[in-house]
């Protein structure tokens, strides 16, 4: 073991369990409890990977999931993850990882070189650079700009893990199990709530796992967090989470989260078991006590390894037993850096000095470091970080009375470590998300929670009280409060936990470190580590007009990495602000976004992969479908069979063998699909006649009648057959795709505009399975179904219903048609569909009945000029665009869609008219959505006069056809049209009436 | 015009329909054989209409939400303020509808065969409700939905009736059935992690 | 995700709904007496307040109910779910609605 910078005890990981990992090659040991970040600390090693823009060396700067630079590729092949942050990666036994945006390798990199030529990428280089021409972007630029920045590689193998999704409900969702998280679970907990209680880290106590000596109820930190976690444990009705990020914050408390189930163990070690869930969880009341994070200061060259924050460094050696750094140089402007510098001390590490930006100091931090021989130096900052891939020492200067510049002569002092702070930020990230406004402290010199908007509250660190004693209070507190605002009384009194308190002293904001020479002029004083945004970059966005915020931070990309800026934005926004002279809380801060740490496409997945990926309704016959070898056409969400080869087919032979059995002898579709609602009551007939637009009021019992149903604006919607059952009774057919649109349609009429109308509607789409047996013979297979149905012409005329039992099952049997020919639409029961379907198979083989799809549905019925909506409709299109002003009644005085008939745009000469076009080459089958133009040698922009809707071979007719929507196009009969297409070609169309076949309609009636 | 032929389960490709789950104690998924389902409309503070479906039901309509009443032959749901299902056996629902219609006369009314429209998946075992958690958004914890209640929701994007039979916990899942296949390979895959089994025919 | 308290069915999440626009828009009694106009404004024109806003939902997957809801359109706080006057009214006592309806032989059957 070769932990060159393992403390010889203390730390929480578990010393005896040694555990190896790949580091960039080269094999490391760590022990269990470490993190990939603290495992490499302890082995010496700070340089990680190199910056996004300039290839930057970089190391670690923090200790959690603010983590900006130490972003790291783990494992290989399909278990690869790029941009993990290493200083939330617990290590495994044979854990492989890399450096990103580093080639050939991290210390020695190639795209360093980009440093040196900085100057083109200064703020808004994006916008400067690669501007123009627009085309060059995709092919050229963008890959140049990933291939030289890096943002780490994406898997090219399938995922081999699983993913899923978990609903919960509770009374109280606690974020964060640090002192002010576990106290308000303990205290919701104690009142029988439900309560979940999630934190991103594998051990809960948050804040106080980095801490040392910190007792509560005179007990250490850690022997109160375990005992609170015991007691919660002995609550049934409370989960817990650790591992698992609060990561969005949604309306009416909704939130989502991130578990991560396996990702501390060996990949592969837990087959069956998902490697990340998603929580979806809505809460009754939401406690926030996420923390906050450390601010770096921002002075030259503060990014390099061995720049670290103060507050992370504390952990390292507190609860990992790692010390950062063998001699340590503090930077500060507030008194929380001063336990960083007493617990290194403590844990032999050389602090040589404290340098404070303060005028002052003497609180008792400081009293303390003092006691222990650490020199601390006021006034001062460091004005140069001597070192390129790791710290060698600083060089420390005067501060000049109004803290703008140094003065005074530089005194070196050696170090490997800058442990810094610039005061904290409250992580109010999933406050703002709530929609809850923020607040400007100005003592804090950070943004807080003020007012709130949904069902939370906010308590300790992530509310802006950072002592301990405060966290516990108002953790204490928010717990009961929302117990009660849960309607839950507290079966006792609240048992706030005690701390002791410690006075702090006021931080010196000083948002930009002055140091050796001017700010752009040398070195680099960097906000937005990930980005790779200076200090230098933000005053030139100033400059150049960027005053807004959110403008600064979309021409700079400040604060919009994998980050989202937890370390940078106040930084940013208060030096736009000092550039602009105005006061922090007047320039604002942007809006925080979910999710709060990046999440896996997997998690987002979830189970919806592969053949759950979306829903797929199949209808009762599918077995038997799927046994013919049926090719399948998604139509909605349904599987519908497209066509039926037979032996080696291809799909245009399937379609013509098919449409000439259905012409000539019979053939079968499965229409199962079409949506059916039953309707009952007195006024059911009344009811029909102010939906659709022709007359129902006399239709007879046992009559069929197709409808069309329009909006108000007089636009079609939709369309279908209807029968009278009985009296009181109808059966409305509607399109498949249309079938819950248009139940909730007519509800919506019934339910609000005419609740006096007596009429009920059932659905009953899935009642009923239906095969539509179409052609000359039709008649025939369906008297040998149904031997005791009388099918003349007289007893059973077109457009009329009869009940039957067919092979055994009673039935419903339409003589309806949608290919023009004689045709019976049988429906049975779906739970015997399947049984009738193989007997009328049977009976009609001597027919060679043949079962066919929606294509040669579609080609037969646009034969007929029968329409589809959704086709030859989009929503712009009336009854008579159509031709089809007989459907609409002239006597009705109104039914929903009729006054805008009236209106002026209705009627307009220049409207679209479906007609029919004959190509000139008949062989030649245009592409549907191609558009017409009168004159193909007119010079462009052609005006367009309309779109081909649909567009087929016709066996039938032995040569191609096509339905269009034209402007004026029942005056254009005979003219040509053309059809400008890919490629040039231009084809020529003559224009006819949309009928094609059996215009008379002989054959349905038959 | 009541027939007695065998009654095709909705994911028969995968499950036969079985008529009663085995006492077991894990985790266990099957269809139950197609039952009779008759949907019922109808006004129910109209006291002729509730005497007339009392009447032919022989037990108390469940008005209040989300609610089931059952007897030995019949279970009705409720489904809305004016609407219920009523399970029945298989082929049952020919004669109850009969009986209904002629209960309530010229009473407006809807009564309607819907015995084809959905598939009824049974899932029971301790892990049922993790199980459900995974696409149901429907807080099922057994102080807030307990035997005896139903819910018209949604499960894996999925329009359901969920009914709670027992605390075992067990659920019945009826599904449109042409969603049925969908659900089941759904079912299938989240029970996955706990063992889950699928009854045997 | 909105949490709609469904005046039927009670509280369920937002994906079981379907929007329905702006509320209390009553159809004219007969439209063939309006202009072009104010037929023009009923199809097309809508209020869209920033702030309360009254507007019509249909529980799709529930129990298909339309009714109104209240909702804060900038913090999307839901003020008022009420159903139409018309509709039937939600039902607390099964005992009671049910009178005397149901037979004696019914009480084997309470709430399994
Ligand atoms: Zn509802």
């Amino acid at each position: 073991m070769t932990n060159t910078h393992r403390t010889p005890t203390g730390g929480t990981v578990d010393r005896s369990k040694t555990i190896s990992f790949t580091f960039n090659g080269k094999s490391y040991q760590g022990h269990a409890g470490d993190t990939l970040a603290s495992a490499l600390l302890a082995n010496g090693v700070h340089l990680v990977g190199r910056s996004f823009k300039y290839h930057r060396p970089r190391g670690i700067l923090s200790a959690g999931s603010e983590e900006p630079n130490a972003l790291i590729q783990l494992e290989r092949g399909a278990h690869t993850e790029p941009n993990l942050r290493a200083t939330q990666i617990e290590i495994y036994e044979g854990l492989t990882a890399s450096s990103q945006n580093a080639w050939p390798s991290v210390e020695f990199d190639v795209g360093a070189v980009n440093n040196l030529f900085s100057k083109i990428f200064v703020a808004g280089f994006y916008y400067k650079t690669f501007m123009h021409p627009q085309s060059m972007w995709m092919r050229v630029y963008e890959p140049i700009i990933r291939r030289a920045a890096g943002l780490g590689k994406s898997p090219q193998e399938a995922d081999p893990d699983i993913y899923d999704k978990m609903h919960a409900h509770c009374e109280v969702l606690v974020v964060g199990a640090g002192p002010a998280g576990l106290a308000a679970a303990l205290e919701a907990a104690r009142g029988g709530a439900r309560v979940i209680l999630a934190d991103e880290q594998p051990r809960f106590g948050g804040s106080l796992l980095g801490s040392r000596g910190e007792t509560i109820d005179g007990m250490p930190a850690l022997e109160w967090v375990a005992k609170a976690e015991a007691e919660l444990r002995s609550h049934p009705e409370v989960t817990l989470l650790p591992r698992t990020t609060v990561t969005g914050y949604f309306d009416h408390n909704y939130l989502v989260m991130a578990e991560r189930r396996t990702d501390h163990l060996p990949r592969g070690s837990k087959p069956g078991v998902s490697r990340q869930r998603l929580w979806k969880v809505r809460a009754a009341q939401v406690v926030l006590a996420t923390g906050s994070h450390e601010r770096p200061l921002v002075f030259a060259d503060n990014d390099r390894p061995g720049v670290m924050l103060a507050g992370a460094a504390r952990t390292y050696v507190n609860q990992f037993g790692v010390l950062p750094g063998r001699r340590v140089v503090v930077f500060t402007n507030n008194d929380s850096a001063y336990q960083a510098a007493l617990d290194l001390h403590d844990s032999g590490a050389a602090v040589p000095a404290i340098i404070d930006l303060r005028k002052s100091v003497d609180g008792p931090l400081a009293r303390k470091a003092r006691a222990q021989g650490i020199r601390i130096i006021t006034n001062s900052a460091i004005s140069e970080v001597e070192g390129g891939k790791k710290v060698r020492g600083v060089q420390v200067q005067a501060l000049a009375a109004d803290g703008e510049t140094v003065t005074g002569p530089a005194e070196s002092i050696a170090c490997d470590l800058i442990a810094m702070s610039g005061g904290w930020n409250p992580a109010v990230h999933l406050f703002s998300q709530s929609m809850g406004k923020l607040r400007y402290d100005e003592a804090l010199a950070a943004f807080v929670p003020n007012l709130s908007v949904q069902a939370e509250r906010s308590a300790g660190a992530c509310k802006g009280s950072f002592a301990l004693p405060a966290c516990l209070a108002e953790g204490a507190e928010a717990g009961r409060a929302a117990l009660a605002a849960a309607g839950l009384d507290a079966a006792e009194p609240a048992r706030v936990p005690t701390a002791e308190a410690l006075e702090e002293q006021p931080l010196r904001p000083l948002w930009i470190v002055p140091g050796k020479k001017p700010v752009g002029q040398k070195g680099k004083h960097f906000v937005d580590y990930q980005n790779d945004v200076t200090a230098a970059d933000v005053l030139l966005a100033s400059r150049e007009g960027y005053q807004s915020v959110e403008h600064l931070k979309r021409y700079t990309t400040t604060g919009m990495g994998t980050d989202q800026g937890k370390t940078s934005n106040v930084n940013a926004l208060a030096i736009l602000a000092k550039s602009l002279a105005s006061p922090i809380p007047q320039v604002g801060t942007t809006t925080f976004r979910p999710p709060y740490t990046p999440l896996t496409y997997g998690t987002i997945a979830g189970r919806d992969v592969g053949e759950l990926a979306d829903v797929a309704r199949v209808t009762p016959i599918h077995a038997w479908h799927v046994e013919q070898g049926a090719v399948f056409e998604d139509v909605g969400q349904w599987k519908r069979p497209w066509y039926f080869p037979r032996g080696a087919e291809t799909m245009e032979e399937a379609v013509r063998r098919e449409c000439r059995a259905v012409r000539t002898s019979v053939g079968v579709l499965d229409a199962s699909t079409l949506g059916k609602i039953d309707i009952q009551g007195p006024d059911a007939a009344t009811f029909l006649n102010r939906m659709y637009t022709n007359a129902w009021l006399k239709l007879d019992i046992g009559r069929c009648r197709y409808g069309v149903m329009c909006k108000e604006d007089g636009m079609i919607m939709d369309d279908g057959v209807t029968t009278r059952l009985g009296p009181n009774h109808f059966i409305m057919t509607t399109t498949t795709g249309n079938a819950a649109k248009v139940l909730d349609w007519l509800e919506e009429y019934l339910q609000t505009e005419w609740p006096e109308l007596k009429v009920y509607l059932t659905s009953v789409t899935e009642q009923w399975s239906t095969a539509s047996i179409a052609g000359p013979k039709a008649r025939e297979v369906v008297a040998a179904l149904a031997p005791d149905l009388d099918l003349s012409a007289e007893a059973f005329p077109f457009m009329s219903m009869k009940e039957a039992v067919v092979a055994g099952v009673p039935a419903r049997i339409f003589r309806i048609s949608f290919t023009g020919e004689l045709s019976y639409e049988i429906n049975v029961p779906s739970h015997q569909a399947l049984h009738v379907w193989r007997e009328m198979m049977r009976v009609g083989a001597r027919y060679d009945i043949t079962p066919y799809g929606t294509e040669t549905m579609h080609v037969l019925r646009a034969e007929k000029g029968y329409i589809i909506v959704g086709q030859e409709t989009d929503g712009t299109v009336t009854p008579f665009d159509l031709g089809m002003d007989w459907i609409v009644s002239k006597q009705k005085k109104d039914f929903v869609g009729k006054r805008s008939y009236a209106r002026p745009g209705a009627v307009d000469d220049g409207r679209k008219q479906l007609v029919g076009l004959l190509p000139e080459d008949p062989a030649f089958v245009l592409q549907e959505g191609a558009q017409i133009v009168e004159d193909a040698d007119n010079r462009t922009p052609i005006p367009m006069l309309g779109h081909v809707t649909s567009s087929y071979y016709s066996e039938t007719l032995g040569r191609s056809f096509a339905l269009a929507l034209i402007k004026n196009g029942t005056n254009r009969l005979d003219q040509a049209v053309y059809a400008p297409l890919d490629g040039g070609r231009i084809v020529k169309c003559t224009v006819t009436k949309p009928v094609f076949f059996d215009p008379e309609g002989v054959r349905l009636h038959g | 015009m009541a027939n007695a032929l065998p009654r095709a389960g909705a994911v028969a490709r995968f499950a036969p329909a079985v008529t009663a789950l085995a006492s077991s104690a894990g985790l266990v998924l099957a269809e139950m054989v197609p039952p009779g389902q008759v949907n019922l409309r109808g006004n129910p503070s109209d006291p002729r209409f509730l005497r007339a479906a009392g009447s032919v039901l022989n037990c108390l309509l469940p008005v209040g939400a989300n609610t089931v009443q059952s007897t030995d032959d019949i279970t009705v749901l409720w489904l809305g303020p004016d609407e219920w299902l009523i399970l029945t056996a298989p082929g049952g629902e020919t004669e109850l509808i009969e009986r209904l219609r002629a209960a309530l006369g010229d009473v407006h009314a809807a009564v309607t065969d819907v015995s084809g429209n959905r598939a009824r998946l049974r899932l029971s075992g301790p892990e049922a409700r993790m199980v459900l958690a995974k696409g149901c958004g429907l807080d099922l914890h057994p102080q807030r939905f307990k035997a005896g209640q139903c819910a018209q929701t949604t499960m894996a994007r999925v329009g359901i009736i969920l009914h709670q039979l027992d605390d075992r916990p067990t659920y019945d899942i009826l599904v449109r059935r042409s969603f049925a296949e969908y659900t089941w390979m759904w079912l299938k895959d989240a029970m996955a992690e706990y063992g889950g089994t699928i009854a045997a025919g | 995700m909105l949490l709609i308290n469904c005046p039927w069915c009670g509280p369920r999440d937002e994906t079981e709904f379907s929007y329905g626009g702006e509320a209390h828009r009553v159809r004219p009694a007969d439209p063939s007496a309006l202009t072009d106009e104010q037929w023009a404004d009923f199809l097309f024109m809508r209020t869209n307040p920033k702030g309360a806003h009254k507007e019509r939902w249909v529980h799709s997957h529930g129990c298909r109910r339309w009714f109104n809801v209240e909702r804060h359109t900038v913090t999307h706080q839901i003020l008022n779910v009420y159903p139409p006057a018309s509709a039937p009214q939600p039902v607390q006592d099964i005992e009671a609605a049910n009178g005397d309806a149901a037979p004696a032989s019914s009480q084997k059957g309470a709430r399994s």
